[in-house]
């Protein structure tokens, strides 16, 4: 399917109770045409409700939804024409696998000898070609998913929505999936959200990332912007490990605890910052003076060998504890010792002060 | 070193059995019951059917099965019943299922023990209640007369329109609670996915939900069809003696006529009509491919 007929999807205002409880709080959200949009949250967040609002399964008390340039808010689901993969998969147990593939389609009314051509190809497209007369049983995890991934696309829908479609598989096909669905994605070029709790995923697969809390919707930037400049602590803490550290800015530059840091860049505003620390962006340094790099001293209280690489876990100056991530190839230092580590200028980010508690 | 004489193969081999034999010993007592009362009485009556008065083997009773129109009229009867009975059992039931599957659990829990409310009493009793229902000075009638609804009395009692009243109103919750539990444990989530892909309610109803919930309806429906082949005390008293059921006429046999040869070969015969109509429904219907695709 060519890109340009996939559909852009605007939700403004978007607003659900369930009594006092606000699942959706005006939620405002644009997703391009044929974009891959992750709304990623925390259980209860309200990603879900969100997604099955685009799916008219859940009616919100009020709010615009449009898919192009038409108004679908009160469009029954069966009249969308989007595509869904459900988190359980919901293939019919009482149909075979080219019967399941075939149910959008004879709905449409399309005649038998495309249909049966169309399912052929859809099961291709999933590779899991020849697999028509399986019945749902007889098919693994994985291969129900992707059967359900043949059955959401082969009608043709301008829109696809995923609810946690991988959440049910183990790891490593997980982890394969997430790149199969991707690279499905680049070919077929449908706008796509997609819905998950797992922050990896939502790094690997996304175009743009709507992290979710609360009903609202707090950050929404590409995979890198959110990781390396959360536009708060929800964030921040959400995505990846993080540790933040209390740093004080004044006229001449920015200090902690009394050891004077070089920033990427300076704040405007005095007084004092979270400075965002990830473990991975941290070295555990030869020697303590080393140029051109920030150099904070720790004592070690944990050492932990985890195979990729090494867990260190250090006191600061100050009692805060951090994380570092080092080489496994790297020495691995005992508890107790003083270490110095090092944070490059580039990998400092300071936490935008918010204007309103969260 | 083979594994059987390994170490403390001996002893785990005993306790193994041990354990096999604490979970028999506990079915013990209900298959020495149903020894007992099912299988010696019902073996007895097998052999019974197949002795004449003097004692010696012969089919007399089988043959009089055959060239007396009475016993052909009373199986028909019988099945005719059984089948009406059922029919509208489903369209009764398998509706009432439905709503009560789609309440909230706890108001469905309330709602079934209204359905089962009927088993509190016994049988003789709830048939004797329609009787005063029903009759031609009874409640309906009054009433229906009353409000100007129908002008003379009318039969609904002492007759086929009577006992399929009782027999309907008895075997009702023996469809609605297995058509029920199967509609339970359908995932709405199929219903969901039937709307996604563009059905509107009435096709994701017939093309989904309805084929999903027919283990549920034929295991209902062969219950009650399979009861109602039974049926004794609905037919002989809301019946006024115009309905001969099989199990009226295996009465009647025994009661007037003493002889227990031809009751015992009518038995037999209803046992083997059901044994084969089980079979069929179950060739039918493969339960065991919805069954075992259920799960997500």
């Amino acid at each position: 399917m060519a890109r340009d007929a996939a559909l852009p999807i605007a939700v403004r205002q978007l607003t659900k109770s369930y009594g006092t409880l606000r699942v959706l709080d005006a939620v405002d959200l644009d997703v391009q045409r044929g974009e891959f949009l992750t709304l990623l949250g925390p259980s209860g967040s309200g990603k879900t409700t969100l997604l099955m609002m685009l799916a008219g399964f859940v009616r919100p008390d009020c709010g615009s939804i449009r898919f192009g340039e038409r108004e679908v808010i009160r469009l029954a689901p069966h009249k969308r024409d989007v595509g869904m993969v459900f988190q359980n998969y919901a293939l019919f147990p009482h149909m075979d696998v080219a019967a399941n593939i075939a149910f959008p389609l004879k709905l449409r009314g399309i005649g038998k000898a495309e249909t049966k051509q169309r399912v052929e190809q859809a099961l291709e497209l999933v590779k899991l070609g020849g697999y028509g007369a399986r019945r749902i049983y007889q098919l693994s995890g994985g291969q129900r998913q992707r059967i359900a991934l043949a059955r959401a696309i082969v009608f043709e829908p301008r829109i696809l929505l995923m609810d946690e479609p991988l959440s049910a598989l183990d790891k490593q096909l997980r982890e394969h999936m997430q790149i199969e669905l991707r690279q499905l994605h680049e070919r077929l070029g449908m706008t796509t959200v997609y819905v998950t709790h797992d922050q990896r995923e939502a790094l690997t697969m996304s175009d743009r990332i709507a992290v979710i809390d609360l009903g609202r919707i707090r950050q929404i930037d590409t995979p890198k912007a959110i990781y390396e400049r959360p536009a708060n602590r929800f964030v921040a803490e959400f995505i990846g490990e993080s540790t933040f550290i209390t740093v004080d800015v004044d006229a001449v530059g920015c200090s902690f605890n009394g050891v004077p840091l070089t920033l990427a860049s300076q704040p405007s505003r005095k007084g004092s910052h979270q400075l965002m620390i990830r473990p991975e962006r941290l070295t555990i340094l030869e020697h303590a003076a080393t140029a051109g790099i920030n150099v904070l001293p720790a004592t070690v209280t944990a050492a932990i060998y985890q195979g990729d690489s090494v867990l260190v876990q250090a006191s600061l100056s100050d009692g805060k504890i951090v994380s570092v991530r080092a080489s496994a190839s790297a020495r691995v230092p005992l508890v107790r010792e003083e270490i110095y580590l090092g944070l490059k200028a580039a990998d400092t980010y300071l936490l935008p002060v918010e204007e309103r508690a969260a | 070193m083979s594994h059987e004489a390994g170490l403390n193969a001996k002893g785990l081999r005993r306790d193994a059995l041990a354990e096999r034999l604490i979970l028999f010993s506990l079915s013990g007592p209900a298959v020495l019951l149903v020894t007992m009362t099912m299988l010696v009485p019902v073996g007895w009556l097998f052999w019974l059917s197949f002795l004449d008065d003097a004692g010696g083997f012969s089919l007399e009773h089988y043959q009089r099965m055959l060239v007396q129109p009475s016993y052909g009229r009373a199986f028909r009867i019988t099945f005719e019943i059984s089948f009406i009975t059922t029919a509208i059992c489903i369209l009764l039931g398998y509706p009432l299922a439905y709503a009560l599957s789609q309440l909230p659990r706890r108001v469905a829990n309330i709602c079934m023990i209204a359905v089962m409310l009927p088993f509190w009493t016994s049988l003789l009793v709830r048939t004797y209640a329609w009787l005063v229902l029903l009759q031609r000075q009874g409640l309906i009638n009054t009433w229906g007369i009353k409000l100007g609804l129908w002008d003379s009395p009318l039969a609904l009692v002492h007759n086929l329109n009577g006992t399929l009243i009782g027999m309907i109103h008895i075997m009702l919750p023996f469809m609605v609670l297995p058509v029920y539990a199967t509609m339970r444990s359908i995932d709405r989530d199929y219903l969901k996915a039937a709307a996604n892909l563009g059905a509107s309610p009435t096709l994701a109803f017939w093309l989904v939900f309805l084929p999903l919930s027919l283990p549920g309806l034929v295991a209902g429906a062969l219950m009650v069809f399979i009861l109602c082949l039974g049926f004794y005390v609905t037919p002989a008293v809301l019946g006024g003696g115009k309905i001969t059921m099989v199990a009226n006429r295996i009465a009647t046999d025994i009661e007037l006529f003493f002889n227990w040869g031809a009751a015992s070969s009518l038995g037999v015969v209803l046992f083997i009509l059901t044994g084969i109509i089980l079979y069929a429904a179950s060739r039918l219907v493969r339960l065991d491919r919805f069954l075992s695709g259920g799960g997500a």
